[in-house]
């Protein structure tokens, strides 16, 4: 019975973990999304910010994959 | 695993793919072993051998299209190092090719079925990360000494502010090895266990199966595209973090 | 943690990730991988690579010096022919001008000396015509005479001839 609530709790705790991804895709988005606006705005100085582009959407998506991690641990680790 | 335990339903074992084990026999893992991941970084040496040596033997002047590639990955390494680094960088440019090249050919042959996708292990990652982190650390205190840390201490925030500030820059940077490794590894990682949960669901649904299989084939080819942008950014954020040991701290 | 179990027939016990146990296997054969990796590429690879594009660049480089060089030498070939052919446009008008005033030249004198000639045979013309119209109008006189001698002989008169010369002279002269 023990065995079983916590078997309960670490899926429960599992699928809240993945909620932290959707702030991750929330930041990429937000990202993308102001890169885009910027970059319709003034083209001409859009291509030389891709790096800029790439590495705000790597940060932003990092801590998206921590909750991810925690969620595997719980499953797999605990 | 969970499923097992219990015999329920799905038999789905995402994580078998990246279990470590000797190539011979069934031994104990130890350090010199040879193992699936001996094997596949030797492959991925001998894919760095073929692509950047063997494709460039004949040194045209008009290229081939093996050396064509070889000429391209040279060129998009040797430019992100100068631009994101700095001209002072340029001698750092080996190790960052190094570093990108493991990354993208482990990653990119990960993808193969039935492989074994080193860069999807936090021991590779963190060694990788670690290595950044030490080269960084190690360079800027040769290169400008104590001065190094006047990275902390940001001069353009008022005074009351910097002890503050000081403080989550030191963190953010002893967080950076931690992130620059985990973002790798749990992106291969993710995309891999995914890709496996969905065969499995293929493996039991009969002829609706079809759908995980459509599902499949769609986030592998997202798979291929995350194993580009990871080495992509896993080697800008080297060539990011370079800088500060490197170039002028603040811009 | 899953230490035990890892050899079991490839089957994962949670996650092979934090098997610390294959840690030092990965590390050690991925340290290795990166030192051969290493050496690759900045012994043979880099070098090769950083030459050949080099290479390249001097070529395309010294490609367009001498493309440049050979459209100057185009263009100088270019200018060359153009003076030579307003050279020999003016020797031409000059070689036709030259002609022009020795046609000229022949034409004016072979005028001149045509101009003589017709002048001269004018003249000559003029003389005999004289010579002739002096013969007839003398020929004119002495047949008016004879003839006037005659008719007064004939009307029984007796002609003096002087006077009979004298009266035909003034007729004559009319």
């Amino acid at each position: 019975m023990e065995g079983e609530l916590a078997l309960l709790g670490k899926y429960i705790g599992a699928g809240l973990a993945t909620i932290g991804l959707g702030g991750a895709g929330i930041g990429v988005g937000h990202v993308a999304g102001n890169f885009l606006a910027g970059a319709l705005r003034n083209p001409s100085a859009a291509a030389g910010q891709t790096a800029t582009l790439f590495v705000g959407i790597a940060f932003a998506e990092a801590l998206g994959i921590f909750s991810f991690l925690i969620a595997l641990l719980l499953m797999f680790a605990v | 695993m969970a499923t097992e335990e219990h015999g329920s339903g799905l038999q789905i074992h995402p994580m078998d793919q990246f279990v470590v084990k000797p190539l011979f026999g069934d031994g104990p893992v130890e350090w010199y072993t040879p193992t699936n991941v001996t094997l596949w970084m030797g492959i991925a040496i001998l894919a760095v051998v073929a692509l950047l040596v063997l494709s460039t033997r004949r040194r045209a002047i008009v290229p081939s299209r093996g050396q064509s590639v070889a000429e391209l990955f040279y060129g998009f390494i040797h430019k992100m190092v100068e631009d994101v680094t700095g001209h002072e960088g340029l001698k750092y440019f080996p190790y960052v090719m190094t570093l990108f090249m493991f990354v993208f050919l482990s990653n990119m042959l990960g993808l193969i079925p039935m492989s074994f996708t080193t860069t999807s292990h936090i021991a590779v990652t963190a060694v990788l990360a670690l290595l950044v982190f030490l080269t960084v650390t190690l360079v800027g205190f040769y290169r400008k000494g104590i001065g190094f840390l006047a990275m902390f201490w940001v001069s353009s925030a008022p005074l009351a502010l910097r002890p503050v500030l000081a403080l989550i820059e030191l963190i953010s940077y002893f967080v950076r090895p931690v992130s620059h490794s985990i973002r790798l590894g749990g992106n291969l990682m993710a995309g891999h266990a995914v890709i496996k949960v969905f065969a499995g669901f293929a493996g039991v649904m009969g002829v609706a199966s079809i759908v995980p299989i459509a599902g499949i084939a769609a986030i592998y080819g997202l798979e291929i595209l995350v194993a580009a942008v990871q080495a992509y950014v896993f080697t800008i954020l080297t060539c990011v973090y370079l800088r500060d040991a490197v170039g002028d701290a603040h811009h | 943690m899953a230490t035990e179990a890892t050899a079991e027939a490839g089957k994962a016990v949670g996650m092979p990730q934090l098997d610390f146990s294959t840690w030092p296997n990965q590390i050690f054969w991925l340290l290795v991988t990166l030192v051969v990796i290493y050496l690759v590429l900045s012994k043979v690879a880099l070098p090769r690579i950083g030459a050949v594009l080099a290479d390249r660049k001097s070529t395309i480089t010294n490609d367009l010096a001498a493309a440049e060089e050979l459209k100057q030498k185009a263009v100088a070939a270019e200018k060359a022919y153009n003076d030579a052919l307003a050279n020999a446009r003016t020797e031409a008008a000059k070689i036709i001008a030259a002609a022009k005033a020795e046609i000229q030249k022949d034409l004016d004198a072979a005028t001149a000396k045509a101009d003589a000639e017709i002048s001269a045979k004018a003249a000559e013309s003029e003389k005999s015509i004289a010579a002739i119209r002096d013969g007839a109008a003398a020929a004119v006189a002495e047949v008016a005479r004879d003839t006037a001698a005659e008719l007064v002989a004939a009307l029984g008169g007796s002609a003096d001839a002087a006077a009979v010369g004298a009266a035909v002279t003034e007729r004559l002269k009319g």
